[in-house]
Parts: structure tokens; sequence; C-alpha cells
């Protein structure tokens, strides 16, 4: 299946490489390197190249392209999937997936890919087992390490590998057993011009932070499981207790995953909990444009919009804007903020205003007027404005979790829940 | 054995340095707190570390070396260099040395591809032999070390069991625990190190064979140690040695491991059967053979550990691999395999559902039947000819229930966080599902378009191929598509292809304010045409430019399909004219100006005079347009356009392009009339004028992947793709069902098999199936066709024979036979163990079923050829035959441990066997044992 790996960093240099099978020349990055350069901007490179005797596929996260070589058939997506997989590992081991923190943990991570792949086929995937086969490093261990001369290799033999419940390790013991779980829901829209909504739809995911002694069973069940409209699970739920009783029944993992991820059924309709009012025009002939922006909420269900933050690609032609905001803070920046788009050879303008909180009572403005090049003519579309803002303690679809019950273990775990609406692809069109 | 000289040789200097280490050991310990400032120092002062190490040798400072080297590979090249020599004199003498060595080697390993230190790779090579040898010494030591602390353990623990009573034995259970501690330790060393060296020996056996062979002999100690794990972690490392010349030791290993006691070890196997045959194809046959025996496995439904599901995984993945044509192995693990697919690991679900989408193509009738037959007469001819009942049941269509549980089965899937696999459910559906149960995959595919870029790209090049084919599957989520200003280029690109695909009457107008790509959408559907012209005008008042010149071109095109009446917009395109500075959208202009000019019989031979004009000026490709609408016009108009015609002609007679200078003097040629004029010019109007054949619109998707088998594969991007496997048509015929009969406990499903296979009326038919397949197989297998046919032809006497032989050695009782569980060897075993009505009840029916379908023949014939072989002690398979047998004893465990757990379900059935009977009955009280184990799973858990 998957032949090789090379890591590649922003500037195009393969830093790292892994064969599972024979070894593959890095020359055959050479193609990569040609759509890379053919790629306007780093997200366009296609995820599949093929070349003549091999296929690559590649990933890009944190600036760093992970290109896996294939020489023979497999499902695109399961070379994608796995990709994402290693850099969420990496990302779990090292807190952060850079070349630098890579480079430092070599050994880690040459260790992790030849236990995550055998002979290109996947192996252990599951954090969980891996970090019992494998410690991940912290600054704790690597001073005690040092002193007595071990290893950040596990200290028994790896029994995940031979357990029931292969997404949980045994003999977890924690003092203060807590279990928290986060509903997060994500809005995606498209507003229009006039203010109405062209697309709407709700994502959501539930995210858990288990720390349970033992084998705990749980079960968690929603006020209103109908609004789940279509759902994937973590491996551990129990698919057919779902599909009969609407009720998520599983042994979690140890630590941090992801329980659920669902989408909210469209025939719902969705609050939008912020609106926008906007101005933006240019006069012929001046050199002069018109910016006028006012954000207000609207169904809340009275709960604050914080974090907002408000982001445009002001087009072409513009070359400074002096604006006014009401609160928070603006940056127009030129000089620094391009975004090169090399195919017409011209610069988009990134104009991005930090507000923070609405205050229902003084609506947010940005107001003022953007100077155009000196003898160029009036941009002929309008710039989008995208809008991130986070509401706490809402969940924007109104689902809510009833309770959660735990089984198999005699102690009483400490239960949180948290809700969040957040903007997910929150698109205005002006 | 050179191998063994060697690492004797080593030994003694190894040991000497063991000596060594432990008198200096006391040296400097102010290294380890000089690692953290050691990046800090200059290269001079890190050289006499190096050397320092290199002189001392003591054991606790090579852990601390290795974060020296650590930082080494970020450091200067030389210095690189020089540490590792001076590395290499050490006298690695413990565990902790030697992993920091392979340490240092793995760093140095990607250090190399940085630089170009390829002259350090033989030195490595060199060191890894000597590390090698010491690894192994140490490992013999260190279990030796290890059996006499376990016996002092279990003293320990026994006498302090006994003095618990009269004394406190604190400082006993001191004693214990320090013991333990040791052991952990020394135990973690020795993984680590084994690591290590399988990382190095891993990469750089191809290259350095003859070092690589030294290491076999240890791996060949270790298959045989105690531990699961370490069996199974030699074996994997063994099989990734790419050296053929150990090919008969893989072979062999891979044999033995898979009739291991342990599913962990038996899974490695599976594994190491690809890497086999990667390395060798020529072993297919016995690889084959090897996996056949792996499908059957019972742990794989008896127990719910996990490795056993593995393993299910990985024979999947070997067989996909080394035998993808023979379905055959697959009927009688049918429906373990859909029973089980929930429950096996994510990875797994992606390559089984691949595998059983094949097989499903292959042994169902198609779902979309219904239709078909209305539709086609030829088609129901051709049953009518065949058979003439078939008809009527194809008409009356109902799913096969194996069918239908696979479909069941991998529904859950959808719900899966992997994508693979829902990408994977999704085709099995798109190929298998009855048309109406399609649009459950659509939600999860939709779904899936949250996920990464890299993923969206994927699922909506899936979603283009089937929105093709089925618009109505996404209409319902059109809005999913709409495009943002943040989506990468090809993902925007992919989203309005789709929306072209799924556009329709009803949803065209939403569409079309969303859209651009408007050319596409008025050829599909006829009566938008007029909309999405009127769009496109608009779009022409656009102010920029590459907007306009691409609506242009689409223009362009739309009114060469429908020339009749668009004059209004040729005549609103030629007031543009002057503003348009893209040649390409200028050229278009010109083209149709001269092509329609006879519906603006005012305004093109203005245009043309504008022309005139700006000749010099334009881009080539508005030259040779203009000189074409001067032609045109010449021809119909000749009076306006004759001077400008002849200026312009003229002016291309002294272009700088010479298709340019050519063209026009074809054009004169062709349209000026004058003396030496040939006849061609009479027809210039015929020429010039004739109407041209619209161009056809149509989505690039549609010729890359109309081919009906819409794949998740890269097939959809390369069809070259090596190890591609074409999805083969439905069979007009299904398939005897009963071949995924596993052998049956209960008289009443007995009954019930044959029934069902004679409701189908197809009995000749199948024959002849199985026929010609048994002739393939034939002609796979060498060796086995003479006993093939004398089995087929004389049965009777033959299972006689047979049981003849089981009688004889009835405790050796080949496990190859009874692993094959052949309801040939099944119906032998009820003869010899009771002998009653039922049984000769039995015996026809499966004899029946065995002349029905070659494919489970099959099983048998091998099993049987395999046996007979043996007897005569003659023929090539007795080889690997006699091989598997060695390992009876230890199979005949595992049997026996499922028959215990699996009685409980046995007791259920009408008739009793005795245990003898029960653990040939494999595969059945297997698969009831599973669902028996899940429902207990579920209760417990």
């Amino acid at each position: 299946m998957i032949h090789s790996l090379f890591l590649v960093n922003a500037s195009g240099d393969i830093f790292l490489e892994k064969h599972w099978k024979s070894v593959v020349s890095r020359s055959v990055c050479d193609y990569f390197f040609e759509a890379l350069e053919r790629a306007t901007e780093p997200e366009n490179v296609p995820p599949v190249i093929p070349t003549p005797h091999h296929y690559l596929i590649n990933v890009l996260r944190h600036r760093i392209y992970f290109v896996a070589v294939i020489q023979s058939e497999v499902p695109p997506l399961f070379v994608i999937e796995f990709l994402h997989r290693v850099v969420d590992t990496f990302q779990d081991y090292f807190g952060v997936c850079t070349e630098a923190a890579i480079k430092d943990n070599v050994v880690v991570v040459y260790e992790l890919l030849e236990e995550m792949l055998d002979n290109g086929f996947p192996l252990a995937t599951e954090s969980n087992i891996l970090k019992e086969l494998i410690k991940p490093p912290t600054i704790l261990r690597t001073v005690v390490n040092t002193i007595t001369g071990s290893t950040n290799v596990g200290e028994q033999l790896p029994t995940g590998q031979l357990s029931v419940v292969p997404w949980r390790r045994t003999g977890v013991k924690y003092t203060n057993n807590e279990a928290y779980f986060d509903v997060v829901e994500e809005i995606d829209a498209i507003i229009d011009k006039s203010g109405s909504t062209i697309t709407a739809e709700i994502q959501g995911v539930i995210d858990a932070c288990v720390k349970l002694t033992g084998m705990p069973d749980l079960t968690l069940s929603f006020m209103n499981p109908r609004l789940l409209d279509d759902v994937s699970f973590h491996p551990c739920v129990r698919f057919k207790r779902w599909e009969a009783e609407r009720i998520l029944s599983f042994i979690p993992p140890d630590g941090n995953f992801r329980l659920l991820s669902y989408h909210v059924s469209s025939q719902n309709l969705v609050a939008i909990p912020v609106y926008v009012k906007h101005n933006i025009s240019f006069r012929e002939g001046s050199s002069q444009g018109r910016f006028e922006l006012t954000l207000g909420p609207k169904q809340t269900m009275g709960k604050a919009v914080e974090s907002v933050l408000v982001s445009s690609q002001l087009p072409r032609g513009v070359l400074n804007a002096n604006l006014n905001p009401s609160q928070g803070t603006y940056t127009f920046d030129p000089v620094t903020k391009l975004h090169i788009n090399v195919a017409t050879n011209c610069y988009w303008q990134l104009l991005s205003w930090d507000v923070g909180k609405i205050n229902p009572q003084k609506l947010p403005s940005l107001k003022g007027s953007m100077s155009l090049q000196a003898g160029a003519s009036k941009p002929d579309e309008n710039p989008t404005i995208n809008i991130q803002f986070k509401i706490q303690q809402l969940a924007i679809s109104g689902l809510k979790v009833n309770r959660l019950d735990m089984y198999g273990e005699k102690y009483k775990p400490f239960k949180g829940i948290k809700y969040m609406t957040k903007a997910g692809k929150f698109q205005v069109r002006t | 054995m050179s191998a063994n000289s060697v690492s004797y040789n080593d030994q003694g200097s190894v040991e000497s340095g063991v000596d060594a280490a432990q008198e200096n050991s006391n040296i400097p310990v102010s290294i380890s707190s000089g690692g953290a400032a050691f990046s800090l120092f200059s290269a001079d002062y890190k050289k006499c570390w190096f050397s320092v190490i290199a002189d001392g040798g003591m054991d606790s400072s090579f852990s601390n070396a290795r974060s020296f080297f650590g930082q080494l590979s970020r450091s200067e090249e030389n210095l690189r260099e020089f540490s590792f020599q001076s590395m290499i004199e050490v006298n690695y003498c413990d565990l902790a040395g030697l992993s920091a060595l392979m340490d240092l080697i793995v760093v140095l390993y990607t250090c190399k591809m940085n630089g170009g230190l390829g002259s350090l790779r033989l030195e490595a090579a060199g060191v890894m032999r000597n590390a090698l040898v010491s690894a192994e010494n140490l490992q013999l030591t260190l279990k030796s070390d290890f059996s006499s602390e376990e016996q002092a353990l279990t003293n320990n623990h026994k006498s302090g069991n006994e003095e618990k009573s009269s004394r406190g034995n604190e400082d006993l259970k001191e004693m214990l625990e320090s013991s333990k501690e040791s052991n952990l330790l020394k135990l973690q060393f020795e993984i680590l190190l084994k690591k290590l060296v399988y990382v190095y020996l891993v990469r750089y056996a191809e290259e350095q064979q003859d070092l690589a062979l030294l290491s076999i002999s240890t791996f060949q100690r270790a298959l045989k140690d105690p531990n699961q794990l370490i069996r199974a972690s030699a074996l994997r490392v063994l099989s990734s040695i790419r050296v053929p010349i150990i090919v008969p030791i893989m072979m062999l290993a891979i044999k033995e491991a898979s009739t291991d006691l342990s599913p962990y070890v038996r899974k490695t196997a599976a594994h190491a059967i690809q890497k086999l045959y990667s390395l060798d194809p020529d072993q297919k046959e016995h690889l084959i053979e090897v996996i056949e025996k792996l499908l059957k496995d019972k742990s794989t439904v008896l127990s719910s550990s996990r490795d056993s599901r593995a393993l299910l995984m990985s024979v999947v993945m070997a067989f996909e691999e080394v035998c993808p044509d023979r379905i055959d192995l697959i009927h009688k693990n049918y429906r373990k395999l859909c029973n089980l697919l929930v429950d096996v690991e994510e990875w797994g679900q992606v390559v089984i559902i691949h595998m059983l989408t094949r097989y499903a193509r292959t042994q169902f009738v198609s779902p979309w039947r219904e239709d078909a037959v209305f539709d086609e007469n030829s088609e129901k001819a051709f049953y009518d000819s065949e058979e003439e009942k078939r008809v009527d049941q194809s008409k009356l269509y109902i799913m096969d229930p194996d069918h239908r549980l696979l479909l069941r089965n991998t529904k859950p899937l959808l719900q899966s966080r992997n994508t693979a696999v829902v990408m994977a459910v999704s085709q099995l559906y798109w190929h298998l599902a009855p048309k109406h149960e399609l649009s459950i995959i659509t939600k999860s595919l939709v779904r899936l378009l949250r996920s990464h870029r890299e993923v969206q790209y994927i699922v909506l090049q899936n979603i283009a191929t089937m929105s093709i084919q089925r618009k109505g599957m996404f209409e319902p989520f059109m809005k999913s598509f709409y495009v943002r200003s943040t989506d990468a280029t090809h993902i925007k690109t992919l989203k309005l292809e789709i929306l072209t695909n799924l556009a329709n009457e009803a949803n065209i107008s939403t569409i079309l304010r969303e859209f651009q790509a408007i050319g596409r959408c008025a050829t599909n559907i006829s009566e938008v045409t007029d909309t999405c012209l009127n769009g496109l005008v608009l779009l022409l008042s656009n102010r920029d430019e590459t907007v306009v010149a691409e609506s242009v071109v689409v223009i362009k095109k739309l009114l060469q399909t429908q020339p009749s009446q668009h004059s209004d917009i040729i005549k609103h395109m030629a007031k543009l004219f002057d503003n348009i500075t893209v040649p390409m959208a200028r050229a278009s202009i010109l083209w149709l100006m001269g092509e329609y000019c006879e519906h603006v019989p005012k305004i093109a031979p203005d245009v043309l005079r504008k022309m005139a004009k700006s000749f010099t000026n334009e881009e080539d490709i508005v030259k040779l347009q203009t000189v074409n609408l001067a032609a045109k016009l010449y021809l119909t108009n000749s009076k306006q356009t004759k001077l400008l015609t002849q200026y312009i002609l003229n002016l291309g007679k002294y272009d700088q392009n010479y298709d340019i200078r050519d063209r026009t003097r074809f054009i004169r040629q062709l349209i000026v009339p004058n003396e030496k004029s040939g006849a061609l010019s009479k027809y210039a109007r015929r020429i010039l004028m004739a109407p041209k054949p619209a161009p056809v619109l149509q989505s690039a998707f549609k010729d890359t992947r109309m081919d009906g088998w819409m794949d998740s594969g890269l097939a959809q991007r390369m069809r070259s793709a090596s190890g591609y496997l074409e999805l083969s048509d439905w069979p007009a015929v299904a398939p005897d069902q009963s071949v995924r009969n596993v052998e049956v406990v209960e008289p009443v499903k007995e009954a019930g098999a044959p029934a069902l296979g004679e409701s189908k009326p197809a009995k000749s038919d199948e024959k002849f199936y199985s026929d010609s397949e048994e002739e393939e197989e034939e002609e796979e297998e060498e060796g086995s066709s003479s006993e093939d046919s004398s089995s087929s032809s004389s049965e009777e006497s033959e299972s006689e024979s047979e049981s003849e032989e089981n009688s004889d050695d009835s405790n050796k009782s080949s496990s190859s036979q009874s692993e094959k569980s052949s309801s040939e060897s099944d119906s032998e075993k009820k003869k010899k163990t009771l002998k009653n009505k039922k049984l000769q009840q039995q015996k026809p029916d499966s004899k029946d079923r065995k002349q029905k379908n070659g494919n489970t023949v099959k099983g048998e014939s091998e099993s049987e050829s395999g046996s007979e072989s043996s007897s005569s002690g003659s023929s090539s398979e007795s080889g690997s035959e006699s091989g598997s047998e060695l390992d009876s004893d230890s199979d005949s465990g595992t049997d026996q441990k499922k028959n215990t757990k699996s009685k409980p379900v046995q007791s259920k059935p009408v008739t009793k066997y005795d245990g003898s009977f029960l653990s040939r009955e494999s595969p059945v009280s297997g698969r009831e044992g599973y669902q028996e184990s899940e429902r207990e799973g579920e209760m417990s858990d």
C-alpha cells in the first residue's frame, strides 16, 4: 500500500523520509515539486499526482507536506486518512507538528512510523496503544531519562495489542475520576447581499476528555436526539444501541478523543446569531470608496457573542483604507499581509477587524474611506466578508445532553458538560 | 556456516569490552550534566568529548551519548563523521550503549539524507554487524540471567509465603521488587535495542545482503521464543528483509506461524505473506494454501479479541494481494466476513469491503434487473433461450439473502469516523444496492465534505461521477456544493462541475445565480438556453475582462448550437467589441460575425473596417479571424467590402507570422477571381460558408469515468495503476448460493439449502459453470487434475479409502485436512463416528452439492489430492503438506479449545454428535459461536 513517506517543508526541502518496502529514490518527489511550482497557492497542489511509475498522494498540514508514494491500486482516501492520522499522532506526541519538533524527536518519529505501518499497511493507529508502545517525550521524562539512562520505550510489553477493547489501555488509574464533554457546534453559512441566507447548516462535535479508572462503561443520552441527522462515531460507540435507542453507549478510550460528530438535519431552520449591515461602494471616476460595516446580534437566546473577528479581502486596486472602528482594532496592512496571486500578478489586501464582544446596546461598526490606486477603474466585484465568533454555553441547534451514566465501576465520577457555538465558514457576500 | 563462525569470533572481544567498561564505569558522571550544555561547546571541545567517550566506554555515559547524538544530527558534517568513528571504536558493551549506538545510526541515517555521507554507510554496516552479533550474544546472556532471576523470584516468593506468618518479610519484598525492576529494565532495553536494530536492518538489508544474512539465525531462534510478541516481531522483521536467498526460510516460518497458537502471530504471518509474495511471486501456490488455511481460522469467530479480528483483515489483505482472482476461497467465509465486518479495525474494513464488493458482483444477480427486463426485450429473449423459467424469476426479483446480509451489515459503517471506510461503503452501495436504497449514502458523502481539503477533493470527484448518472441523489444537498471564496481552486472547479451536473429545470434559477460556468447548463437543458444567454449577456457588461472574454467564448459555442435568431446578441457583442482586449474573445466575436454575417449585414462591414485600421496591432489569432471575416464578407457582400478585403489581404501578405501569410495567400487565391484561378474558386463560397457542426459540450468527467464503475480507488484517476481490479458485470445467472453455506449442523437448515437450490431450475446451467471452473482450476494447479477427476467419478470408493487412511493415523489427523473441513471429510467422519440413517440422508446431499458447484469441490479435491499424494509418497505437494503436518499437535490443541467453547451452542441441534465430530464442524459452529459471543459481549460490555 503505502510505499514510502517524504516530509517536505515550506521551502521545498525533504527533511525526513521513511520507506516501508524497498527504497524509493527521493527523486520521485520532483514530480511533486513540479506541481508545487505550478500551484499558485500552497493549497492548490492537487492531492493526487500521477507519475510514470508511482502515485504521489500528499497532505498539507502545519505548512508541511506529507507525501506518500504509492505503487499499486489503493483507495486514495485510505492514504489521505492515514496521513492525517499520522499528523494527529505527531501533534499528540509533541504538542505541535512542526519541522523543528519532528527534527528534535527524530528517533521517536521513526519508532512511531515503524509501529504505525507494517509493509505499508496500517498496524497500530490508535493513540492509546501507541502510547503504550512508545511513551511520548516530556521535559520531565527527558530529564529523568538522561539521569537514569532509561529510554522512552514502554516499561511493559504492550498489552493493548491483545486487550479486548483495543482503543483503551488497561490498568488505568486516577485519583480524581472525571469525564468532561464539550458540545461544539459550528455554523456554516453564506449570506447574500440583501441579508437573506443562501445556505446555512450546523455541524457539531462532541469532544470528550475522560479520565476514569478501570474499564468504565458509559451511556450518554440526549434530550432531543431527533435533531441529529447524520452522525459519525468514534469506533468505541456501539452502533446497535444508537440505532435502537438513540443512546450513546461506549467504553471510552483514555484521555482526549472525539466521541461523535454530527450534522443537524437541514429541515430545521438555522438561527443565524449575527447580522451584518454593510455598504461598500466605489464611485465611478473618483479614487475614493466608502466602507461601512455594522454588526449586530440576533437570535442568540440571550447569550453574548464573543471573540468576533471580521476579515475581508478587499478588491484589487485598493491602496489603503482609512477606517474608524467604534470598538476593537483593525489591521489593514497592504505591505505585509499580501496574498500574492501569481497568475494575475496582483495583490489582495486583507482587512481584519478584531471586534471582541458585541454589545447589543451599542453595536460595533467600522466606517471610513478607501483610497484606490491612482488611475485604476472602479473594482468590479465587492469583497466577501468572513466572520468568526463564539457563543459560550449555547448549542445553537438546541441539542441537550440528558444524562450520563456509568456502569462497570463502583466509584462516582465527576461529570461535566459544556456547550459552545462557533462560526465555521461564515461568509457574507456584499 | 560463515555467519556463526563470525559471531563466535567476535564474542570474545565483546566480552573483554564488558570487563573494561566495568572497570571504568566510575569515571565521568559529569557527562550527563554536560549533555545539556553540550550544544554550546565548540567543535574542538566536542571532539575531545568524543574521544573521552570512546576511551572510557563506560556504560552510563552511553545513554547520555544519546542526547549528544541527537544534537549531532544538526551539527556540522565533519564532526558527525568524527563522532561516528569514535563511536565505532567504542566497545559497545551493554544494552544501554548499544541502544545509544543504534540511535546514532538512526540519526546518521537521517543525516545521510541531508548530506552526502555515503562513505559512512559502509562503516555503519560494519558496526551493524558487530552490533548484531553482540546483541545476539547479550540477548543470550540476558535470557540466562532471566531464568536465574526468575528462579530466584519464584524461590523468594515461595519462601515468602511460607514465612509470612512467622516474620515480617519486608526485606524479602524489597528484594522481590528490586529484582522485578531490574528485570523490567533489561526487558525494556532489549526491546528498544531490537527495535532499532530492526529499523536499520530492514532499511539496509537489500544493499548489504551478506551482512543481513548474519542476523537470520537470531530470528530463527526468536521464532521459537515462548513470548508471542517476540515470535511475532521476529517474523515481522524476518519477512521484511528483502533478500531472495532466505525465501525458503521465510516460507517455512510463515507456514509455522500460520498454525501458531497465538492469533497475534498468525496475524503477523498473514502480513508476511504479502511481503514474501512481493519478494518472490513463484511462491504463490504455497501462499494461497496458507491464506486458505488462515481464512478458515476458527479463532476469528470464537474469540472476541482484537487480534483475531485483525487477523481477518490481514488475511483478506494478503488475499487481495496474492490471489484476488480466487473468489472460490471466499465462499465459505463470506457470511463470517459480513458478520464480523463491524468489529474489524477500520483499515481492515476498507480492504474487506472492497473485496466483498468484487465478490458480490460475481455472485449475485443484479438488483437493477427489474427495470432492465422491461426495457430490453433482447435480454429477455436471451434468458428465454437459455431456460424458460428464468424470466419469471428475474421479474420477481428477490434479493439473495446473502446479498441482503452484506448490505445490512455495511450500513452502520457509513457512520464511521474514517472517511475511507465511508467511501468504501458508499462505493459498495453504488455497485450493489438496488437503486432506491442508494439515497442513504448521500448524506454520509456530503458529511465528508466537512473534512480536510484533500478528502474533500476525492469525495467531490466521486460525487461528480455519481451525479452524472444519478442526478436525484444529490439534489437535496445542492447547497453543500456552493462555492466559497476560501476553497482551493481545484475544489471550486469540482463544485462547479457538480452543480452543472445537478442542474435541471426546477433548480436552474437558483444555480444560475450561483453560477459562472453556465455554458454547459444551457446545453443540458434546452429550455433554459435563453435564460443562460441572457445571464451571459449580463455578464458581458461586467467590467472584468477575463469574465467577459470567458462568456464571449461560451456564447460563441452556444450560438453555434442554436444559430437561429440571436442577431441581437451578436449586435450587442459587436458593440462590446471595442472594449474587449482579450485576444481569444476578440477572435470569437470576429468568427461569429463572419459566420452569421447574413444576420447582421450592416454591422459586419463596419467591424471589418475597424479591424482593418488596427490590424497590425492585433494578436495573431485575431488577425487570422480578421482574414476569415474579410473573406466571408467578400463573398456575401462584395460591393461594400471589396476594397477593405483587398487592404487586409495586403496587410496579411507582409505579416511576420507565416501562418497568417499562408492563410492570406490561400484566401486570396480562393476568393479573388483572376485568370489563373482554378476550379476551386467556384466553390469558395461553399467552402467558407459551409454550416459548421456545433461543438459538443459535455462534462469532462463524462468521457473519463463513465464506464459504470465508480470507484474511490486511484483507478478513477489512473487506470494504469498496477493491481487495479476491474469490477465484473453482474452475472446473468446467479451462481449457486449454497456454496456459501458452511457445513451445516442443524438438519433443518441442511434441508433448506438444497430446497433453495432446487427452486432455481438452473441445475444444468450450474453444472456447466462448475465444469468450466473446474477446468480452470485444473490448469491452475497442475498435478491435482488426475485425482480430481477420479474423485468426482468414483467418489464412494475414494472416501472409503480415505477413511481407512484416517483411521490408520487417526491421532495424527493431518491438520491440513481438518482445517479444510470440507463437506467430504465431514461426511467421512460422520460415517466413521455415527452410523445412523440421518447420515445417509446427508451424505447424498453433500454429494449433490458437490456436483452442482465446482467451487466447493475445489477445496475438497485439493485436500484429497494432498492426502493421496502423501500416501503414495510422491508429487510436489507432499513437501508442503508434510510441513504443515508437523504442526498438527499445536493445532489440535486449538481445536479442542474451540470445542469446549462452542459446546453450549452445539447442543442446540436435534441430532447429537460426539466431540470428535464437532471439531470437524468448525465453520458453522464458529459462526454460531460468534453470534453467541456477540450477544454476550453486548450484555457484559
